[in-house]
C-alpha cells in the first residue's frame, strides 16, 4: 500500500499566483514576490501532490482508521491512568513519579475489589495497544502526504495546528514504542519507563483531544461520504479513488488500484488480529496460554504447582537458599515488634484464596494461594487493621521493587495474604519462598517476594 | 452602548479570525492543548529526564515518517517492479490475477510482527529477560519464522486456488487479453 514517485517532470499547477499581487494584478514588493514564488514552486518529490499516487488514500479511509483509534485510544488512556493509580503512588515509598504535580489529581486508594480488575484493565491496556499498532501505522500511512504540504503553512492557524501534530504523532509513536519495548524488558531508553510513559501520555492526550475536537466534524462528514456496506461489496475492478479533497489526501494523479478498499480494511484488520491472537494468550491460564507465540510471558513452565509465570528469578535477585533456610525470620515492625519463623507462621490460622497475579506488562495468571492474613500479622504487631499501611521489604539484592508499600485498605482485606504455599505446595524459591505477599487486585510488583520485614505504620490521613 | 458591545465583540472576533486564519475557538483549543502539554513537559524536566525524553519523542515521529514509512513504501514499489516480471510476461498469461497482494500481505504481517517483537526475536534483551523469567529468548526467532512461513504458505495456497479458479473460468479465453490492462502502477 504505498506510492511511487511520479515522473519528475509532472508539473504542478495549483493556484498559480506567479508573484503577482492577487488583488491588483500588479507585481508586489520583491519580498512578497519571492514568497509567492516559493509558495507556487514546491521542492520536487513528496512536496508535490502528484507524488502521492495511492488510489485508496482519501478522507473516507483516513476517517475509518481515525474512528477505530477514536474508540481505542480513550480505552488505552483510561486503563493506563488506572494502572498509574493501581501503583498507589500516594502511599509512602511507592512513588515512582514524585514530581507529577497536578497530573495526579485523580488518584484514589486502589481497591481490592474486584480482585481481577487490574488483571482486566492492564491486560486490555497492553493487548489493545499491541492490536492497535497496525491501525496507528495505517492511519499514519493514510495522512503522510499532509506532512509534505507546500507551503508548510498558509496561515498562523495552520502553523499552530501543525505544531500540535508533532505532539500528536510524536506522542503516539513514543507511547507505543516505550510501551512495546518495556513489555519486552528491552530498556534501551535513556529514562525510567514510569515517568516517561506517564508524562508522554499526557502530552499525547492533550494533542489527541484537540485533534479530535478539530477533526470530528470532518470525520463524520467523510464517513458519510461513502457507504461502508457498499465498500465491503466493492471488489478491485470497481475500486475508484475518492474525489479530490481540500486536504489533499485523495491523490491528484491516482495510480491504478492494486487493492480494493475492503481489501485494505481486511489487511489492516488482519494485521491487528494476528498481533492480538499471538499475544492475548499471556493473559489466560491453561492450554490457551501457549497461543501467545509472540509475547514475553506466553511461556509454558510445566504442570507442577509452582509451574507458572515467574517475573523475578531468585538467582538474578541474589536470593539464595542460605537466606531462606531454617534461619529465616519474618520481622514485624509495629507497636509490638515480633520475629516469626516459617513454622510460627504455619501455626497461625491459614487461609486459601484463588487470586491473580497481574503484571503491568500485561500478562497475568491466577493461582490458589495459602497463607497468613496480613490483618492477623498487623494485629500480632499491635496494630488495628485499617489504620496502618505496610512497608514490605524483600530479601532481594538489587533490582526494582525490592520493597513496596500496601495501603491500609489492602492490609485490612481478609484475602490479602502473606502466602506460604501455592496450589497446595510450598512456594518455590522463584515464587518467593519462604513467604510472599499476595493482595487482591494489586499490580504484580506490589506482591513482594522473599519477604523479610513488614513494617506497619500509621496512615497520615 | 449596550447594543454596541456585541457588534464590537463580533468585529474583534472577525478581525482575529482574519488575522489568524481560523475561528478563534480553534486558537483557544490549541492553546489549551499546548498549556496541558507544556505542563506535562515541565514534569518531564522536573523528573530530570528531559533530554532523553525530547530526543525519543521527536525521534519517534522522525523515525516513523522519514525512515520506516519510506522503507516500506520503497519495498512495496520494488516488489511491484519485480525484475522477473518482464522476463515472464511474453510467455505468461497476461490476464492472470496479479500476485502482488499475495506477496504484500504476508510480508507486511510478518514485518509488523517483527517491528513489534524484534527485541524478543533477536534476543536483544536476553539478559533482562533471563533475570526476570528464568528462561531465555531463544524460542522467539523460531516462532517468528514459523508464523512467517505459515503466512507465506497460506498466501501461496490462496494464490494457487485463485489461479486455478481463474483458469477454470477463463479457460477457453486463456490467450485473450483481459479486459483490464495489467496493473503496472503500484499503489495501495
Amino acid at each position: 500500500m504505498s506510492d511511487r514517485p511520479s515522473r519528475g517532470d509532472a508539473h504542478h499547477d495549483r493556484e498559480p499566483t506567479s508573484g503577482a499581487d492577487r488583488t491588483t494584478g500588479r507585481p508586489g514588493p520583491p519580498g512578497r514576490q519571492a514568497a509567492a514564488w516559493l509558495r507556487d514552486h514546491p521542492p520536487p518529490g513528496p512536496f508535490r501532490p502528484e507524488f502521492w499516487r495511492s488510489p485508496l488514500r482519501g478522507p473516507w479511509l483516513t476517517s475509518v482508521f481515525g474512528l477505530v483509534l477514536l474508540a481505542g485510544i480513550p480505552i488505552l488512556a483510561i486503563t493506563g491512568l488506572l494502572s498509574y493509580a493501581a501503583y498507589d503512588p500516594r502511599v509512602p515509598d511507592n512513588d515512582t513519579t514524585p514530581e507529577r504535580g497536578l497530573l495526579g489529581f485523580y488518584l484514589f486508594d486502589w481497591p481490592t475489589y474486584p480482585a481481577s480488575l487490574y488483571r482486566v484493565t492492564q491486560g486490555v491496556h497492553v493487548v489493545l495497544g499491541l492490536t492497535l499498532t497496525a491501525v496507528l501505522l495505517a492511519k499514519l500511512w493514510s495522512v503522510i502526504p499532509r506532512l509534505f504540504i507546500w507551503p508548510p503553512a498558509r496561515s498562523v492557524a495552520q502553523a499552530v495546528e501543525r505544531a500540535s501534530l508533532l505532539l500528536l504523532v510524536g506522542g503516539a509513536v513514543f507511547e507505543f514504542v516505550t510501551g512495546i519495548l518495556n513489555i519486552q524488558l528491552f530498556y534501551v531508553f535513556p529514562f525510567s519507563f514510569y515517568p516517561a510513559h506517564l508524562y508522554g501520555a499526557w502530552i499525547f492526550l492533550a494533542a489527541f483531544a484537540v485533534h479530535v475536537a478539530l477533526k470530528l466534524p470532518k470525520m463524520v462528514r467523510s464517513l458519510r461520504s461513502r457507504s461502508i456496506r457498499r465498500e465491503l461489496r466493492t471488489g478491485l475492478d470497481a475500486t475508484r479513488p475518492e474525489p479530490p479533497d481540500p486536504d489533499g489526501l485523495a491523490p491528484l494523479s491516482p495510480a491504478e488500484p492494486t487493492m480494493s478498499r475492503r481489501g485494505a480494511l481486511a489487511f489492516v484488520g488482519g494485521a491487528s488480529l494476528i498481533t492480538f491472537g499471538l499475544s492475548v494468550g499471556q493473559t489466560i491460564d491453561g492450554p490457551l496460554r501457549r497461543t501467545a507465540l509472540l509475547a514475553p510471558h506466553g511461556r509454558d513452565y510445566g504442570t507442577g504447582p509452582n509451574d507458572f509465570q515467574v517475573n523475578k528469578a531468585a538467582s538474578a535477585m541474589g536470593v539464595h537458599l542460605a537466606d531462606t533456610g531454617p534461619g529465616w525470620r519474618l520481622e514485624l515492625a509495629g507497636a509490638r515488634p515480633a520475629l516469626l519463623s516459617r513454622a510460627d507462621l504455619l501455626a497461625m490460622p491459614l487461609h486459601t484464596y484463588v487470586l491473580p497475579i497481574a503484571c503491568v506488562e500485561g500478562w497475568s495468571t491466577e493461582q490458589s494461594w495459602t497463607g497468613v492474613r496480613l490483618a492477623d500479622l498487623a494485629r500480632l504487631a499491635g496494630i488495628t487493621p485499617g489504620t496502618a499501611y505496610a512497608l514490605v521489604e524483600s530479601l532481594q539484592r538489587g533490582g526494582a521493587f525490592g520493597q513496596a508499600s500496601l495501603g491500609a485498605g489492602q492490609v485490612a482485606d481478609p484475602r490479602s495474604l502473606l502466602a506460604l504455599r501455592v496450589n497446595g505446595a510450598d512456594l518455590s524459591l522463584d515464587h518467593g519462598f519462604p513467604a510472599r505477599i499476595i493482595v487482591p487486585n494489586a499490580p504484580g510488583v506490589h506482591n513482594t517476594k522473599w519477604v523479610r520485614r513488614i513494617s506497619f505504620r500509621p496512615t497520615a490521613r | 452602548m449596550s447594543d454596541d458591545m456585541p457588534s464590537r465583540i463580533r468585529r474583534a472576533y472577525r478581525w482575529t479570525a482574519a488575522r489568524y486564519g481560523a475561528d478563534p475557538l480553534h486558537l483557544l483549543a490549541l492553546l489549551a492543548c499546548f498549556a496541558l502539554a507544556g505542563y506535562a513537559a515541565t514534569r518531564v524536566v522536573a523528573a530530570g529526564i528531559w533530554a532523553g525524553f525530547a530526543v525519543w519523542f521527536v525521534g519517534a515521529a522522525v523515525v516513523h515518517d522519514l525512515l520506516l514509512y519510506p522503507l516500506y513504501a520503497v519495498a512495496d514499489v520494488a516488489a511491484q517492479r519485480r525484475p522477473w516480471r518482464r522476463r515472464r510476461r511474453p510467455s505468461g498469461d497476461p490476464g492472470r490475477p496479479p500476485p502482488i497482494n499475495y506477496l504484500r500481505v504476508p510480508a507486511a504481517l510478518s514485518g509488523l510482527l517483527f517491528l513489534i517483537w524484534f527485541p524478543l526475536i533477536l534476543g536483544l534483551a536476553d539478559d533482562t529477560y533471563h533475570r526476570s523469567t528464568g528462561l531465555d529468548t531463544s524460542p522467539y526467532l523460531g516462532r517468528w519464522l514459523l508464523v512467517t512461513g505459515v503466512l507465506f504458505a497460506g498466501s501461496a495456497l490462496a494464490y494457487a486456488i485463485r489461479l486455478r479458479r481463474h483458469r477454470v473460468v477463463a479457460g477457453p479465453r486463456l490467450h485473450v487479453r483481459a479486459p483490464r490492462s495489467p496493473r503496472s502502477s503500484p499503489s495501495g
